[in-house]
């Protein structure tokens, strides 16, 4: 007996929705198996990451605003994936669009008005797109690979990161600390929902999904996208510019991670401190897949990512799981989705062996 | 003595459609067996499961008389059977030699391989240097690998797979005393094509398949070129309905000393090509593949911008510099020899590759959004005029057969009516049924006063659709003349590399 891969006539349209969720299930089941192996409570473990967090109304607060930042990311990498522009760079772009508001924070400190934290959020996203656009004219100019250029970039965001909160923008007040001055009033983002720590990024991050969500299913751009990705030839038959494509979708990508980025740091960090870059960037990535590149499947993606790093940091203290446990899960994640993805275009058959066989 | 092949009541049951209907046939030892029938008519599947490729869900395969189940090509090739297909499979940077030595099941020697190539080389006349690269050589040439590498095997049925589609007449000469030598030697060969009098020239028996039945299994020689394509299609054929002796308008596409840059490392350049075409006029452009039609469909369409704006005028305005959104614009439309991946998007829905090229001429686009309603209406309006067998606008485009997928793309660029149409192998391994009607539309299209130039292999296409006809070679065009002042001979020649008009 062996079993063959035999291609559908058309991908499985139940498959791609049931592999995600296949994914996640077999990510709990395999976690358990191997956290128990290695000595720890491996059914505590799967508990208190994926089922802690829904369970418990005070951990909703927390999974609303850890998700925010991950969709607007995410939604915002997707569109580069769809045009085959692989940006793996948002978390530089996040730091850099927090960069670019702090600056902005930093000048207007003396002064008030409604006017100045949409001046920070726009200045974010220019910075966002800003560190996008080297990747982009590298691809387009050079054909560099994006994907080594984006990545490095990252890097350099971090390290310019560290200069500032340590060196020209640390607060003179703050005993030392790697940190600039406290956001003041007319900087910070307000809270969405009084009492609660969820500000108005998490509405943002449900506009943006719908925004692009509509761009892409029925606007010239997102059929631009989407032609470019799917088949360059028949792009440039059609009347489409490579090029510009890799320059809008990389643009798109990095502007709204530098938008998650100045939100970040105007809402639950109320200034720049060396410890910003929290992975967002990376872990959208998976959402982005997770997804399934749709606006809408990186909201419930966003969330299921979002229950994975609180229920993380619930099972630190509660049965003293390591940090790297999430980031294990997570690449679980991935891996059990893109591995499964396969059975969208194919479908399992069970055949008997042997060759020639000379009927009766 | 037994069948070589005896096929029985083979079934195949694909979701949705019934792709072999209880088919029988034979093929005797030495046979020169014709497979007949239009796109979807279910060749290719019944194929796939005499090589071993699927499996049937009902009906016995017989080899030599004995009943067997061929579980996959590497079974078939032990039990005898050759398979030539339709697309190479070669490594263009590799040497003949490394390309068989890859293909082959056993390990054997490069030096005794050689000897082996030779050695069938010889006895069958087939010219061939085993160090060459693939890269350079010629679609026949590169056949001949595919055929060299079916012998090694001494196979004792060879099935050949629409294998004229890319050959010069003179190469498909040679290709038939190849097949007669090999039949006379009592091997069979399963011939499928769509050109009919190939079959009537090369084979003894025909078998006719229409919609997955057996329709008739007769003998060509007996049977006119018509009445084959009629139990083909299954009704009457209709032929092209061109008037004679018509006069045409004034020139509508002036291409002057047209020259387009090497892109890549086989890419052949067109150089310094010129022709009229006028209003009401089909301008045939003949060639073998790789000689510059590519690039020279791609500077037409635009996708290739050139840097002389009057290389390439519409109606007396130079387009030379616009891409192909404005050229459409300026109204004309092109469609490239790809179907898959550049004329369509295999993975869109057929209404969605309609917004592709179709999206600014027929309005499609307001305030940049697309207007899904329109795009359905007019490829419904695609589906119904040019007969597209597809559920509808929604249909996945590559769920489409080949020669569906053309009819489909050949109506998106006529229902735009655009003043000039540049096609590419409008009907290549389209069937008879519907290369008819693409045609018939092209010609509507002419009377109508556009300016149309088909790029085409297929001679007997040419000589039926064009006016007049100029020969493709290296990257040049020769003059072009009216159709009828053409014999094949001089076509040939002119397709081979002898230019010049004392040919003639």
């Amino acid at each position: 007996m062996q079993i063959r891969l035999e291609k559908r006539l058309e991908p499985s349209k139940a498959m791609l929705y049931l592999t995600p969720i296949g994914a996640v299930l077999v990510t709990a089941i395999v976690g358990m198996i191997v956290f128990s192996l290695i000595g720890y409570d491996g059914i505590g473990a799967v508990r208190e990451i994926f089922l802690t967090p829904i369970l418990n109304p005070l951990k909703w607060q927390d999974l609303a605003v850890k998700s925010a930042p991950l969709i607007i990311i995410a939604v915002g990498l997707s569109i580069g994936y769809r045009a085959n522009v692989w940006n793996i760079g948002a978390e530089g772009q996040y730091v850099v669009g927090a960069l670019f508001g702090t600056a902005v924070a930093l000048v207007t400190r003396d002064m008030s008005g409604p006017w100045i934290l949409p001046l920070m959020i726009v200045s974010g996203m220019i910075g966002g797109m800003l560190w996008a656009s080297v990747p982009a004219l590298l691809k387009t100019r050079l054909q560099v690979n994006e994907i080594l250029t984006s990545l490095m970039l990252t890097y350099v965001a971090i390290q310019i990161l560290n200069y500032v909160v340590i060196g020209p923008w640390k607060d003179p007040m703050g005993f030392g600390f790697p940190q600039t001055r406290m956001f003041t009033d007319s900087q910070l983002l307000p809270r969405f929902i009084p009492g609660t720590t969820v500000h108005w990024g998490v509405p943002i991050a449900a506009i943006v999904a719908l925004l692009v969500w509509f761009l892409m299913s029925r606007s010239v751009f997102g059929f631009q996208i989407k032609v470019v990705g799917a088949a360059p030839s028949a792009a440039r038959y059609g009347g489409f510019s490579v090029n510009k494509t890799i320059w809008l979708a990389l643009l798109c990508s990095g502007g709204l991670a530098g938008l998650a980025g100045v939100l970040e740091a105007t809402g639950p960090f109320g200034r720049l401190i060396q410890s910003f870059p929290t992975n967002y960037g990376f872990t959208a990535i998976i959402v982005a897949f997770l997804g399934r590149l749709h606006p809408i499947g990186i909201v419930f993606a966003g969330l299921a990512m979002a229950i994975c790093v609180v229920g993380g940091e619930v099972a630190q203290t509660t049965i003293k799981l390591p940090v790297a446990a999430v980031g294990i899960f997570q690449a679980m994640m991935l891996f059990f989705l893109l591995a499964s993805d396969v059975l969208v275009r194919y479908r399992l058959r069970v055949v008997s062996r042997g060759d020639v066989e000379v009927a009766r | 003595m037994p069948n070589r092949l005896e096929l029985s009541g083979i079934t195949k049951q694909f979701p949705g459609v019934l792709a072999n209907d209880n088919v029988s046939f034979s093929v005797k030892p030495g046979e020169i067996h014709a497979l007949l029938g239009e796109n979807g008519a279910g060749k290719s599947t019944l194929v796939k499961m005499i090589y071993g490729i699927m499996q049937p869900d009902a009906g016995e395969i017989r080899w030599n008389g004995q009943p067997v189940v061929v579980q996959n090509p590497k079974a078939a090739r032990r039990l005898g059977i050759g398979m030539v297909f339709q697309h190479f499979s070669l490594f263009e940077a590799m040497t003949v030699l490394e390309n068989i030595a890859l293909g082959m099941d056993a390990k054997i020697p490069a030096r005794e391989l050689e000897a082996k190539i030779r050695q069938v080389m010889q006895t069958y006349g087939l010219a061939l240097d085993p160090h060459r690269t693939v890269a350079t050589l010629s679609v026949g040439e590169r056949q001949r690998i595919e055929i060299v590498r079916a012998l090694l095997l001494n196979p004792k049925l060879l099935i050949m797979d629409e294998p004229t589609s890319v050959l010069t007449p003179q190469e498909v000469e040679q290709l038939f005393t190849v097949l007669r030598q090999l039949a006379s030697e009592g091997c069979s060969i399963l011939y499928i094509s769509h050109k009919l009098y190939e079959i009537k020239a090369l084979c003894d028996t025909a078998t006719i398949l229409r919609g997955g039945k057996l329709v008739d299994t007769c003998d060509p020689k007996q049977e006119t070129s018509r009445s084959m394509a009629e139990k083909m299609i299954g009704t009457n054929l209709k032929d092209i309905v061109k008037p004679e002796g018509r006069s045409f308008g004034p020139a509508k596409l002036v291409v002057s000393k047209l020259t387009t840059k090497k892109a890549g490392h086989f890419d052949v350049p067109v150089n310094g090509v010129s022709f009229t075409v006028r209003s009401g006029e089909i301008l045939g452009i003949a060639g073998v593949a790789g000689n510059g039609q590519n690039a020279l469909l791609d500077a037409l369409s635009g996708e290739l911008r050139g840097d002389d704006a009057n290389a390439i005028t519409i109606d007396g305005k130079g387009v030379g510099l616009l891409d192909t959104n404005g050229r459409r614009e300026q109204g004309l439309c092109a469609v490239p020899e790809e179907r898959n991946g550049h004329a369509a998007v295999g993975d869109f829905t057929l209404a969605d590759n309609s917004v592709l090229t179709a999206r600014e001429r027929m309005g499609m686009v307001g305030s940049g959004l697309i207007k899904t309603s329109v795009a359905k209406l007019y490829t419904d309006k695609i589906i119904a005029d040019f007969s597209v067998k597809a559920l509808g606008p929604q249909s996945l485009a590559g769920s489409l057969s080949g020669g569906n997928l053309q009819k489909y793309i050949m109506g998106r660029e006529i229902l735009q009516k655009p003043g000039v149409l540049v096609v590419s192998q409008p009907t290549w391994g389209v069937d008879a049924g519907a290369a008819a009607a693409i045609h018939q539309a092209l010609v509507d299209l002419a009377l109508a006063g556009s300016a149309i130039v088909v790029i085409s292999q297929d001679l007997d296409e040419l000589r039926a659709l064009a006016d007049t006809l100029a020969v493709i070679n290296m990257g040049q065009l020769s003059e072009a003349r009216p159709v009828q002042d053409f014999s094949v001979e001089e076509i040939g020649l002119l397709m081979g590399g002898i230019h010049g008009t004392e040919a003639a």
